[in-house]
């Protein structure tokens, strides 16, 4: 066992510290306050590679790592949660299932603008009616010869309102299964925005992550051509579960930035703060609680990258098993860690913690969505459990 | 054509200083970075490149561990690095230096199109005296303190800064530009340049390299063959917190001339 990054993992994290301290911190705070989708950031991580680090160079990648993509989203997170999420909806959400899945010509197609970040990638599987319960699909897609036709509405949706590309699940038809049940046949699509009867609907307010855009999907008698199909048809639910996979390894990146950009934020507070005649650092309540909670991010961030390595020797070819419960492992740890230590960190602030002039509140915020979406904390208990009790 | 760019590892002045006991300061045990100016230079290069498709060299002198900040350069975009490394340079002050690394770019080779960038000065020793070294040396012009440059066919036109005002300049290739900080803003290593950026070469040029160059003598190169001489070497004291007063009327001055006369400084 190897804990050392490789030398162009080291570069690149001190280049994501880089671009994260200069250019997203400085708009965190206006961001969240304005719930504005920081667009100029996006633009600056397309040039840099952010928005595609661990896919292949012929493909418009930056040739990267998943750990190098779990990093930049830590570093992100760090400072904003909201630009955290905008790379990792787009990286692992969009820009994987179609490398994963498509054809040849679906990847020649979409990727390259996906990778390099002249496009933004989305992912709709939550409805209404269909969240942790994801087989609740009401989205249709009708084949009509030379093309497909989906009605429905997905909820929720990251990205969404500044999304060029989204990958949309839907149902295709019925299947039998093998007790003879009645089952939803399910697939997956890849759907562009100006495709007719594609619109962005309500756009969410919400209660961290405000700069993300979290929008309704409105299909209404969509025409989407035949080759979009992503996958075999009746594939959609096994493609939409691999997704949130990989996925989570993103979300629980954003969670350990989080948790970590807290702890920095008030290692320097809790120096500077005095009370009775002495900085609050010195106390042995303050010292205790950043220890335990440290070490609590930092056992998170072994689980975090543990997932990222293993979902590499995946795509490596070098093991076929799947890294679903490492991945689950690693955002219901995260998550919980993130939104434990924020309140804690919240508390060593005390009053000013409470204020919108200390970042803190916001990280406490931002932390809660990440026991949420992408699979609350329930699911990946359910995915570990149910692995180690089949 | 090629820019060939001059950089230097420089201690990270942010964090501690160790000084050796005989003066000059303990490298080893300070964190580096990246000469800020010659990240002006390094990106006037990479601009270049972007408008003529040039290639962008990097050269620098330093221990083997250098070698690592010359790949976070490729990572920017930079094609080829150059190692300037032998014991023999070791202790090099100005005079020394600007000769070692003149025989370098004469070892490179400088064709007639071609422009060496430099940063202005370098934080650590401060006196910008390298760069228009190495043009005296391999007799190019130089133009220093540049803050805009503009390039037409072999002409450069260099907007010089001085403290109270500019002059504008033009110059030939070859020629020698050092840099500041308001000429342009560094870019970011990326991602897709980091991965790849140790497939790009790195060529050491030690003490065999150049030894046949005029330039290199052993009475002009390493501690002996430096004309400096640094008696000591030491952290100025901490200055005191200052203090303010607010107020521009007759008791905010009266109370002013009270506390100076209490230190009998009037």
């Amino acid at each position: 066992m190897d804990f050392q990054l490789s030398k162009e993992q080291a570069m690149a994290q001190k280049m994501f510290q880089e671009f994260a301290q200069n250019e997203v911190k400085p708009l965190a705070q206006e961001v969240d306050e304005q719930e504005r989708f920081p667009e100029e950031t996006v633009k600056k991580m397309a040039k840099l590679g952010m928005m595609g680090i661990y896919f292949p160079k012929e493909l418009g990648g930056a040739g990267g790592d998943v750990l190098t993509y779990a990093m930049a989203v830590e570093e992100l997170s760090k400072v904003c949660g909201t630009t955290g999420v905008i790379v990792s909806a787009h990286t692992s959400l969009c820009c994987a299932p179609i490398f994963e899945n498509g054809t040849p010509e679906q990847k020649q197609k979409y990727l390259p603008d996906l990778l390099s970040g002249k496009k933004i990638g989305a992912f709709g599987l939550t409805e209404p009616g269909a969240g942790t319960d994801a087989q609740g699909q009401q989205t249709t897609a009708v084949d009509a010869g030379d093309h497909w036709v989906l009605n429905g509405s997905k909820i929720f949706i990251t990205n969404a309102g500044y999304a060029d590309v989204f990958i949309i699940i839907a149902i295709t038809g019925t299947t039998t299964d093998k007790k003879g049940r009645t089952k939803k046949e399910i697939s997956a699509f890849i759907v562009e925005r100006d495709f007719p009867g594609f619109s962005v609907g309500k756009h969410e307010l919400k209660m961290g992550i405000r700069g993300s855009s979290t929008c309704e999907l409105i299909m209404q008698d969509c025409i989407v051509p035949k080759e979009n199909l992503l996958g075999a048809k009746g594939k959609g639910f096994v493609i939409a579960m691999k997704t949130l996979d990989g996925g989570r390894i993103g979300i629980a990146s954003q969670a350990l930035g989080i948790a970590q950009g807290a702890i920095d934020e008030t290692v320097a507070y809790v120096k500077e703060r005095k009370q009775f005649g002495r900085s609050i650092a010195q106390f042995q309540n303050t010292q205790f609680e950043l220890a335990e909670m440290q070490a609590r991010t930092d056992a998170a961030r072994l689980l975090v990258y543990r997932a990222a390595v293993h979902k590499q020797a995946v795509q490596d070819g070098k093991t076929k098993e799947p890294y679903s419960v490492d991945a689950a492992m690693a955002k219901l740890i995260a998550a919980r860690t993130a939104s434990d230590v924020t309140r804690r960190c919240l508390q060593l602030f005390g009053g000013y913690g409470y204020t919108r002039d200390y970042p803190i509140e916001r990280m406490m915020r931002d932390a809660k969505i990440t026991e949420i979406y992408e699979g609350t904390s329930e699911v990946q208990m359910m995915v570990i459990s149910g692995a180690m009790l089949k | 054509m090629k820019a060939i760019v001059c950089v230097k590892q420089v201690p990270d002045t942010s964090g501690k200083v160790a000084v050796n006991e005989n003066g000059t300061l303990d490298r080893a045990s300070m964190a580096t970075i990246i000469n800020p100016d010659d990240l002006n230079a390094v990106e006037a290069a990479l601009v270049l490149k972007e408008q003529t498709g040039c290639e962008v060299d990097v050269v620098t002198m330093g221990p083997p561990p250098a070698e690592g900040m010359l790949r976070e350069l490729l990572a920017r975009g930079c094609d080829k690095g150059y190692l300037i490394s032998a014991r023999e340079f070791g202790g090099s002050d100005t005079y020394a230096t600007s000769q070692i690394i003149a025989a370098g770019l004469n070892k490179i080779g400088l064709e007639a199109d071609d422009i060496v960038f430099c940063g202005r000065q370098a934080i650590d020793g401060d006196t910008a005296q390298v760069g228009p070294q190495i043009a005296e040396k391999l007799h190019l012009p130089q133009v220093t303190y540049a803050a805009d440059i503009q390039k037409n066919g072999n002409t450069l036109t260099v907007k010089r800064m001085l403290e109270d005002g500019y002059m504008m300049i033009e110059v030939q290739t070859p020629c020698l530009i050092t840099c500041i900080s308001e000429l342009n803003q560094p870019r970011y290593m990326s991602v897709n340049e980091i991965f790849g950026c140790y497939d790009k070469p790195v060529e050491v040029l030690d003490y065999n390299a150049l030894k046949d160059d005029p330039l290199i003598d052993a009475t002009t190169i390493g501690l002996s063959g430096s004309p400096t001489n640094i008696l000591t070497s030491f952290t100025p004291p901490q200055k005191g917190v200052g203090m303010m007063l607010e107020g521009a009327d007759a008791a905010t001055a009266e109370k002013l001339a009270g506390m100076l006369a209490a230190k009998h400084i009037i």
